[in-house]
């Protein structure tokens, strides 16, 4: 679907911060804010805003525990469905975060979270490996998280350097 | 020692202290300030512009460039220009890189004035114009931009501001601190005035690539002003590039001539890092000025509509990042307005009295500042405005 110039500017301004209000929101693309809620409430029934969700720092956390893993699939496409119908079997696990069709060396990357080294291993060797459209993976586990969908998670100098009143 | 006379020349004793200082000097001892005084962007310079000085540092360029500056950087100045703004020069003798474009007006001025020449200055105007023509040797006349006309000059003023002696008239459009932007038909009118009086114009740029409504026009586009126009535009505003003090002059050549004998002998040339950081700034595309553009806008509206709402009313600005309210409806000039709100609701603001007589009743804010401190600053003000 096209979307307007409005309508644009609202996906985003949300894409950044979902949690702003829709006053605000109204201001900045200079709508009332009953035709800023319409405009929402559409590209939400679209499907063009999918989900709003929070990206939180898990590390901070004591007693969290907790391990990601990005691992490279094989697979064989199957004649009619393609990609499509292994990528399912796959992404109706609840450990499996996110499922991308790649182009390249691999097929499938999957992204796993787990409590542990140990789960996630234990994933990939009953679950994943022995689909039957599998070929092969590669399991490559985060160490650390910098930066996660344009956001950094500990800017080094996010304070503003400007003199405060300034000609 | 004992002192019989002032050792100090008397036209730099004869120089007010700009009154922005006084703020300055306020809000720097306070704790939890929200700065609305900051004329400056708030962006970080873009990592590529910064990486390439960098590199730049570490493969040793760390000697003179050319005094005009490196070639290289005025060939893509030249080409900037003319995609952006369709105005044509050339980068052998028609551009000179400076130090910031506060040097670049400084030597404009000197350039083209001889003692007790007149030099036209629209108010509100930047705190440094005058003061620059008066150093210049030159006499700054101040006209007033009123509230009325959105703060655009009109033709009927500069009549009366006009004498034997007037060279040149400084030109800021989008205008610090007001905001406005001339559209073409403004500049078509003022290009008959300058025609008319023989007159040379400093058109100060700066703010050129953040105009949101309408799309820029450069004076020295206007048919027949190329060769009456010093166009003076750098990497400050649009490239939020403020410290590495890197601007540029683009005029005729003779004019271009005449600006590089002082910068040759007064500065020899603008920082060789800052030029390589240009340099790739103006390279690197222009996805990072489109996003702080877009931002500063959304901001804009945000802002002024919020401004307006309040009850301090506020005409929408076609360029730049700051409002400039009335606060007439609170009953309290400028610079009470100022200090009572920093005082009370630790919000820094300009009074407008410091750009002009014509910006009295009137503050500055800069929403080049984080979404969240504009939403803070719109509470803290309302509650002020309504105590």
């Amino acid at each position: 679907m096209k979307l307007s110039e409005k309508e644009l500017e609202v996906v985003e301004i949300l894409e950044k911060d979902a949690r702003i209000s829709s006053e605000d929101v109204a201001k900045m693309i200079g709508l009332s804010l009953q035709e800023t809620d319409e405009l929402i409430k559409k590209l939400e029934k679209e499907k063009v805003l999918v989900h709003y969700t929070t990206v939180v720092d898990w590390s901070k956390i004591d007693g969290h525990e907790g391990v990601t893993a990005m691992i490279d699939v094989k697979v064989t496409p199957k004649r009619g469905v393609g990609f499509d119908e292994v990528a399912e079997r796959i992404y109706r696990f609840k450990e499996v975060k996110s499922v991308y069709l790649m182009s390249g060396a691999y097929d499938l990357s999957v992204i796993i979270e787990g409590k542990s080294m140990n789960e996630v291993a234990r994933f990939v060797s009953n679950k994943l490996s022995t689909l039957d459209s599998v070929l092969s993976t590669t399991t490559h586990f985060i160490l650390k998280k910098y930066k996660h969908d344009g956001t950094i998670f500990e800017p080094l100098a996010d304070d503003d350097k400007r003199i405060v009143v300034s000609p | 020692m004992k002192q019989t006379k002032s050792y100090l020349a008397k036209t730099v004793e004869d120089l007010k202290p700009s009154g922005i200082r006084k703020f300055f000097d306020l809000a720097a001892g306070m704790e939890g300030v929200i700065s609305l005084g900051v004329g400056e962007p708030d962006f970080v310079t873009s990592w590529s512009a910064r990486e390439a000085a960098i590199l730049s540092l570490e493969q040793g360029y760390t000697s003179y460039t050319a005094n005009a500056g490196l070639l290289e950087l005025r060939n893509e100045v030249s080409s900037y220009m003319k995609k952006q703004f369709h105005v044509d020069y050339n980068p052998k003798n028609e551009i000179i890189i400076t130090v910031g474009a506060s040097q670049a007006l400084d030597i404009a001025l000197r350039a083209i004035l001889d003692p007790g020449d007149e030099v036209i200055v629209i108010e509100p105007s930047f705190v440094s114009y005058a003061p620059l023509v008066s150093l210049a040797g030159g006499k700054p006349v101040a006209v007033q931009a009123t509230e009325e006309y959105d703060f655009k000059i009109q033709t009927h003023q500069l009549e009366k501001a006009v004498t034997d002696r007037t060279k040149a008239i400084m030109l800021c459009s989008p205008n610090n601190p007001t905001g406005t932007m001339l559209g073409e038909n403004e500049l078509l009118e003022l290009a008959t005035f300058i025609e008319k009086h023989d007159l040379l114009v400093l058109s100060d740029e700066i703010y050129a690539e953040l105009a949101y409504d309408e799309p820029y026009v450069s004076f020295a586009a206007i048919e027949g002003m190329r060769h009456r126009t010093l166009l003076i535009n750098g990497f400050s505003k649009g490239f939020a590039m403020t410290g590495w003090r890197l601007g540029f002059v683009c005029a005729n050549e003779e004019l271009t001539a005449a600006m590089l004998k002082i910068h040759q002998y007064a500065m020899m040339c603008a920082p060789t890092m800052a030029q390589y950081a240009a340099l790739e700034a103006l390279k690197g595309g222009r996805e990072d000025v489109e996003d702080m553009k877009k931002s500063y806008r959304r901001r804009r509206n945000y802002f002024v509509q919020s401004l307006n709402d309040i009850g301090l009313s506020c005409h929408i600005p076609g360029g730049a990042f700051y409002a400039f309210p009335s606060i007439v409806s609170t009953g309290l000039s400028s610079e009470q307005f100022a200090e009572q709100l920093l005082i009370e609701e630790k919000v820094a603001v300009v009074p407008g009295n410091v750009f002009g007589i014509s910006g009295e009743g009137h503050i500055r804010c800069s929403y080049a500042s984080s979404m969240e401190h504009l939403q803070e600053a719109v509470k803290r003000i309302k509650r002020f405005v309504e105590k």
